[in-house]
């Protein structure tokens, strides 16, 4: 029975496999998130569990799974405990079933997908001691990191080389794809926002930030090895370009910017002292706006992804009742799949830019200056 | 809630790998295509404001042009006018040139034909009298072969002259 359901597990690895019908989703994984942890049965097929292994990050790249045989890229741990720094191959944990200097892969509780330190009882058992180490590993989200980043990297230099070779000549090859793209965020983004006079030196990071999600939201939509990683809908990922953005509006926040927060002009008095009601709002929506960036952009693309697999979970979920029922769901699934697939195109688009031009909203607001008081 | 929560792994390797790209493009990727966009662009710029000022420059040569020809077609005007004047003035003189040659040649033959006439009168004049006297010779010879002859013509002779 656990081999079935390794099998329909793993067989459906293909991971961004789009679906629709939202509510039917909810639905099935609420369900099987939150009742099943319980009453769950051994070899039944679990949407929950699946959607949220395949959206989480993970030790090892899982390529795909021949009935029981795993084909898998094993990456680095690395952990830090008691100060200790450990650095093993992820391929010890044996696809998460076996324990290795007393670390394992946490199977269930809170920390569950995560490695934890494991330490034994007096009856000489293996027990989760709920410390955890400093997990600094090269997962699979951090090696699709390293993957766009060099991507990026590469394209982008070796375009500059086309520029600076050809000069005020029309663009050629790559360049000519991606300058339409470039002139955007800099007319349409950067400009717009922050004004003609000091776009210029924010133009770098919204460049950066916007090619970025943009490759990576469309690396995610790949389902094979080199994408395949959920990697901005990951919230450490978003929260690192949302604090990126909120270090640079803080640091480039002129006298108005400040002013505007400890002593908001055009507010009645009353609402600052004796209670600094508006100075308190004010502040709180200095951490509100990098917060939304990071939940919009983490929420946009888990629930695009979470969507696509709920649908092809119907699949099996159909199937396990009766198999031609499952053969018929599938072509359904599969047409909404390809839906799901264009629209998350436009998706990928849409989160880069809106995550780029907020940003840039938000620097132009710091530097702003205002002349009259209103 | 391990999906809403962030890992400080992914937060360390995020910040030093997207710090690094986001250096590495801002020194080699954007300084160098944004100032090649510049420059495109001011290029662009320039070729259009060249071509605004080269078309005023053709609009200018135009009237210029214009004024040149028209100009010219004046010149060329006043020069006909003045070569239609000068030869009527040739015209006229040749003309009165040739008029007072022919009538000088007219007088001219007038005279040489007066002259021959007279000539031929004089000539004329002459052979008759020489004619004449023959005549009168022959006659006289004729009339004054025999003397019954002579008696009739001295009688006639006689006859008309008046004898005043």
């Amino acid at each position: 029975m656990n081999m079935r359901m390794t099998f329909v597990n793993r067989s459906i690895m293909n991971k961004y496999i789009l679906g629709v019908i939202l509510l039917f989703f909810v639905f099935v994984s609420n369900n099987n998130l939150f009742a099943g942890e319980t009453e769950k049965e051994k070899g039944k097929f679990n949407a929950g569990e699946m959607i949220i292994e395949h959206i989480s990050d993970a030790y090892e790249w899982h390529v795909m799974s021949i009935g029981e045989t795993h084909v898998s890229i094993p990456l680095p741990v690395i952990l830090i405990y008691n100060g200790e720094i450990k650095t093993f191959m992820s391929s010890n944990f044996h696809h998460g079933t076996a324990s290795y200097e007393d670390f394992k892969i946490a199977e269930e509780g809170a920390h569950k997908g995560k490695i934890v330190h494991i330490s034994k009882d007096a009856a000489g058992k293996e027990v989760d001691d709920e410390t955890l180490p400093y997990d600094f590993s090269i997962t699979k989200n951090v090696m699709a990191l390293f993957i766009s980043v060099f991507l990026i990297g590469f394209l982008f230099i070796s375009i500059s080389r086309g520029y600076k070779k050809r000069g005020p000549a029309s663009p050629k090859g790559m360049a000519s794809l991606l300058e339409p793209i470039i002139l955007f965020v800099r007319d349409d983004i950067a400009k717009s926002s922050i004004g003609e006079k000091k776009y210029e030196r924010y133009l770098p990071f919204l460049l950066t930030v916007f090619f970025f999600i943009f490759l990576n939201n469309l690396l995610g939509l790949i389902p094979f090895f080199p994408g395949g990683a959920n990697l901005t809908g990951n919230i450490a990922v978003t929260l690192t370009l949302a604090i990126f953005t909120f270090i640079i509006t803080t640091f480039s926040g002129n006298k108005d910017y400040w002013k505007h927060i400890v002593n908001a002009p055009g507010v009645p008095w009353w609402l600052k002292i004796p209670i600094p009601l508006m100075p308190i709002v004010e502040l709180v929506g200095v951490f509100t706006k990098p917060f939304v960036l990071m939940v919009r952009l983490f929420a946009n693309i888990t629930a695009g992804h979470i969507i696509a697999l709920g649908f092809i979970s119907l699949i099996f979920i159909f199937g396990e009742m009766n198999v031609g029922l499952g053969y018929g769901v599938s072509v359904v699934s599969v047409v909404f799949y390809v839906f799901m697939g264009l629209l998350e195109l436009l998706v990928a688009f849409i989160q880069a830019y809106v995550f780029t031009l907020l940003s840039a909203l938000y620097f132009g607001m710091a530097i702003e200056e205002h002349h009259k008081e209103h | 809630m391990g999906l809403v929560t962030p890992g400080i792994g992914l937060i360390f390797w995020m910040t030093l790998s997207f710090g690094i790209l986001f250096f590495i493009l801002a020194k080699f990727a954007w300084k160098p295509i944004m100032a090649t966009l510049r420059e495109r662009e001011q290029s662009i710029d320039e070729a259009l404001q060249q071509a605004i000022a080269t078309k005023e420059e053709m609009k200018a040569l135009q009237f210029s042009n214009e004024q040149l020809l028209k100009e010219a077609k004046e010149e060329r005007d006043t020069i006909l006018k003045d070569a239609r004047h000068i030869r009527d003035g040739i015209l006229e003189e040749a003309k009165n040139k040739a008029n007072q040659e022919y009538n000088r040649i007219l007088e001219s033959a007038k005279e040489s034909i007066h002259y021959e006439k007279m000539n031929a009168i004089t000539e004329l004049k002459n052979q008759i009298a020489t004619l004449s006297i023959e005549i009168a010779e022959k006659l006289l010879k004729e009339e004054l072969s025999d003397k019954a002859k002579q008696k009739v013509l001295i009688d006639k002779m006689m006859d008309n002259v008046n004898f005043n």
